[in-house]
């Protein structure tokens, strides 16, 4: 027997080795917080309280919900809710007191005018005021028919129909000389470039009304590179190679994006933020027309596809639109918003990447530049009418 | 409204204990002179001043206050014990400062400025643990108040350190009609005691120190006078004592419902400022004292509050019960 053995060749078995530290790490909270050997830190401080109001709906005439989560580290107990400075009766569920993370709803039997704006105030226990302003005060949508065809029909004007006049040009872009065909691509690529940016932005600034315990802003940059990764290796299949295979991720990319817009208009609708005006539905029109263009662009090489396959690439691209505006009118979260607009995003970088590679891969064959005059003259022309078309819908 | 009860135990004083009380701390002869002494103590004390809404004040209290009497023990109130005198007395107010801040006692009255309790002037302010003797002599009868001057001024006062203080007129330095009108003012007197004699003081809680006040309230509690009105006998006349002393706010005010009365301005003359009025203001430290009577009116709630409809609907709103 060697008497040099040292305690690391020891057969200690790897569950021991495994537990370990959990057990010490059991033990040091354990110990923290029996013993409160950090006593130095506290002291007679109040509660670091932290709530964020989720939603405000207006469920009927004289009737106001707030639907509340403590964002914070700390319980908060609510103690009054004010409306336009002053105090009023209220009922919150489940209780007073929100735990971290947890929920309340509160609800506000308040005669509340149609079309004014409206300040609601929560006060906690320890006198301090959280505030949810209301800009204009609208009777909220439910969830029956009637809405529900209503906010569907808005997404299809939004989303399906424009993708689909887009693709109308199909027929003409197939006649047309083969740096053309380029410089739709390119134009493509500048639509997915504004739409990147466009979404990304969007994005951010939803994240940045969720409650900061989600973590809103880091999420997004998350959801691209998930999103990016995850396609990006689905991609690597040969399947998706194929001319129907990138306009098929066009598609999908787009449809994350109108899925977002959907939200955005939905949430708009119903909180009165914006009125169904013929200028918002001409504009979204044009504003999209353009991605029914860039979808097409890629099937202009090889067979030409059936009607079919046509109509299943409009409705991938601006079917979600309807799904949107359902969930934006009736159930708007801005985190889960920015969370799909993050992923949305993160699907147009892909496509951008790999209509960029055709793109490339094409010149080459024939010898050309890719960033030739015209394909840049295509590029900007993508950026521009987005651009310029996007003035119609923006608020 | 606020919804839910304040727990009047737990602060250790009742609204309707701080509209009734008056202090009159001790009395006692020297040399032929009356002296009346009290006790005040400030403490760092909690106070619930809307159902479920805690502010940390900073508060007066005395041993021979009513709230005080009640527990047994000295308990800080706010707004602080009301201090009621007779004008020509001289008064020696023994201040114990049981407060983690400094803190100082300044009268609205007329007397020397090393009694003023004024920062830097005498004995300045007083430390924790310190203690101090104001002695100065009651004069003029009115209806006045005193408060903290430490520094910063706003939060010692928004704290809730200011409680009323009221001189009676002395009927004996009077003649004719004005003295009848003293002996129904001063408390030692029969004729005194047929008047129902209230105090009010118009105060406001900043809860999340934001300059702006989230609670305005009549003695305190956002409306406090609306869960215990206050009841009113027709066959006496109604003696207001009404002092304001909200920070923040340049003014406040005090409307009565299907009744007007008569104003003293500071409560230093035996005839009324202001004859037959239903509203008037009062700027911070201004106060007044108001007659009225309910007198053949049908038993009922009358509504009395703020006219600013902000201070009303955030708590400064109350209602006199009158009894049948």
């Amino acid at each position: 027997m060697q008497k040099s053995d040292s305690l690391l060749t020891l057969r200690i078995p790897r569950w021991t080795l495994a537990l370990a530290p959990l057990a010490l790490l059991v033990a040091l909270v354990a110990a923290f917080l029996l013993l409160n050997p950090l006593a130095f830190f506290s002291g007679a401080f109040p509660p670091l309280e932290q709530l964020n109001v989720q939603r405000v709906t207006f469920p009927a005439e004289g009737e106001i919900r707030l639907e509340l989560i403590n964002g914070g580290p700390d319980p908060v107990t609510v103690a009054q809710v004010l409306v336009d400075d002053a105090y009023w009766q209220y009922t919150v569920t489940p209780g007073n007191t929100l735990d971290r993370l947890e929920r309340a709803t509160i609800d506000i039997p308040y005669p509340w005018v149609d079309g004014e704006p409206l300040a609601i105030k929560v006060v906690t226990a320890t006198g301090l005021t959280f505030e949810e302003v209301v800009d204009v005060a609208v009777r909220s949508p439910r969830a029956d028919r009637g809405t529900l065809l209503a906010y569907g029909l808005l997404g299809i004007y939004v989303g399906v129909v424009p993708v689909a006049l887009g693709m109308l040009w199909y027929p003409f872009m197939r006649q047309v000389d083969r740096k053309w065909m380029n410089a739709i691509l390119a134009l493509t690529i500048g639509l997915l470039i504004f739409l990147f940016v466009d979404t990304v932005l969007e994005a951010l600034e939803l994240a940045a009304e969720a409650p900061g315990v989600f973590q809103g802003v880091p999420v997004v940059f998350f959801g691209i590179l998930f999103s990016l990764g995850l396609l990006l290796s689905v991609g690597r299949s040969g399947r998706m190679k194929s001319p129907l295979g990138i306009a098929a991720m066009i598609a999908l990319g787009i449809g994350l994006h109108n899925l977002g817009e959907g939200l955005a208009i939905g949430a708009a609708f119903a909180t009165g933020a914006a009125a169904l005006g013929s200028f918002l539905v001409v504009g979204f029109t044009l504003h999209n027309i353009t991605e029914g263009v860039g979808i097409a662009a890629p099937l202009l090489r090889g067979d030409r596809p059936a009607l079919r396959t046509f109509l299943l690439l409009a409705l991938l691209a601006g079917a979600p639109a309807i799904l949107g505006t359902w969930i934006g009118s009736l159930a708007f979260s801005p985190f889960l918003a920015a969370l799909f607009l993050s992923l949305g995003a993160g699907a147009i970088l892909q496509v951008t990447y790999e209509v960029g590679r055709l793109l490339v891969r094409d010149a080459q064959r024939e010898n050309r530049p890719a960033l030739s005059w015209l394909n840049f003259a295509g590029l900007a022309a993508g950026i521009l009418i987005m651009y310029l078309t996007a003035f119609l819908v923006k608020f | 409204m606020t919804v839910g009860q304040v727990d009047h135990q737990r602060n250790g004083f009742h609204p309707l204990d701080l509209l009734y009380d008056f202090d009159y701390g001790t009395v006692t002869e020297e040399n032929g002179r009356t002296v009346r002494e009290w006790n005040i103590v400030a403490v760092d004390q909690e106070v619930e001043i809307a159902p479920g809404v805690y502010f940390p004040a900073w508060v007066y209290g005395s041993p021979t206050s009513a709230a005080s009497r009640k527990q047994g023990r000295v308990v800080g109130q706010v707004p602080g014990p009301t201090l009621r005198c007779v004008e020509g007395e001289l008064l020696r107010i023994h201040f114990a400062n049981a407060s983690l801040h400094p803190h100082t006692l300044h009268f609205h009255g007329i007397h020397s400025a090393r009694m003023d309790g004024a920062p830097g002037i005498g004995r300045g302010m007083i430390g924790p643990g310190e203690s101090f003797t104001y002695e100065f002599e009651a004069r003029p009868f009115g209806c006045h108040l005193y408060h903290c001057h430490a520094v910063p001024l706003k939060r010692h006062i928004h704290k809730g350190l200011y409680g009323a203080f009221i001189i009676d007129p002395d009927p004996e330095r009077q003649s004719g009609e004005a003295q009848k009108a003293a002996r129904s003012r001063n408390h030692q007197y029969a004729e005194n005691k047929a008047v129902n004699e209230m105090v009010i003081v118009m105060n406001g809680f900043d809860t999340n120190f934001d300059g702006d006040n989230e609670v305005y309230a009549a003695n305190s509690i956002a409306f406090g006078y609306v869960q215990d009105p206050i009841p009113v006998r027709r066959d006496q006349l109604q003696r207001l004592y009404l002092v304001n002393v909200t920070e923040f706010d340049p003014i406040n005010s005090l409307h009565i419902h299907g009744n007007f009365f008569d104003y003293y301005d500071h409560g230093t003359t035996l005839e009324p400022t202001l004859k037959t009025v239903d509203t008037i203001m009062q700027c911070q430290a201004q106060r007044g004292i108001l007659e009225f009577s309910f007198a053949d009116f049908e038993p009922g709630l009358y509504m009395f509050h703020a006219h600013q409809s902000e201070f009303a609907e955030l708590g400064w709103m109350s209602f006199f019960e009158v009894l049948p």
